[in-house]
């Protein structure tokens, strides 16, 4: 049964931009091949951190929204830690009222857009 | 010399009048707190980064928890300080 699931990373900023973008697709590519279902994705970009992490203050953030088996969750938090090239990784299981937000919000995103 | 009894306030004095606090988000209704938008966590900590209690902002016990996680979290991505002076 597929839950929905929410996972924001930080890359290091040291990264060129197609570094960036293949990590990103390199771990699309993990989310699809097991059999998740990717709800929405959007890169926030260069953003400055509120403290050093790393010894660096600015940070690419990404975002996945997606459905998964909830097995699946532990190997893809053992791809993000084993991967150095992201700061850091947040993994957020979301309840319906979560769900409904972010649905909310990517329609008023559509409206406004 | 004016007697004590006959000192007359030119305005009464206002007594801090009790203003009842709500749950803000019982009342506009708000079911899920957000902890990748920042600018909207920012109302729930002080100057230097720390969540405000429920004594001063009013808020229920179930939705406290939610804005302490949704803080929590936006502190472990770097969106909000652990600690910070003059943070608004």
């Amino acid at each position: 049964m597929l839950k929905h699931y929410e996972t924001v990373f930080i890359m290091t900023p040291v990264l060129s931009e197609e570094q960036a973008k293949e990590t990103v697709s390199k771990y699309k590519k993990l989310l699809t091949d097991n059999g998740c279902k990717i709800v929405t994705e959007n890169a926030w970009g260069l953003r400055k951190l509120q403290y050093p992490i790393q010894k660096k203050t600015t940070g690419f953030y990404h975002l996945f929204e997606f459905q998964a088996p909830a097995n699946f969750i532990a190997d893809l938090e053992v791809a993000y830690k084993r991967d150095e090239r992201l700061l850091r990784f947040l993994t957020v299981a979301l309840d319906k009222h979560a769900v409904a937000y972010s649905l909310k919000s990517r329609n008023k995103a559509k409206v406004v857009a | 010399m004016a007697d004590n009894s006959e000192i007359r306030y030119l305005a009464p004095p206002t007594v801090d009048v009790k203003k009842k606090k709500y749950c803000r988000f019982k009342k506009s209704g708000i079911k899920y707190i957000d902890y990748k938008d920042p600018q909207f966590l920012l109302k729930f900590i002080n100057e230097q980064g720390k969540i405000l209690p429920r004594r001063l902002t009013g808020t229920s016990v179930k939705y406290q928890r939610k804005v302490s996680k949704a803080v929590k979290r936006a502190r472990h991505l770097a969106l909000l300080p652990y600690v910070a002076d003059m943070l608004k």
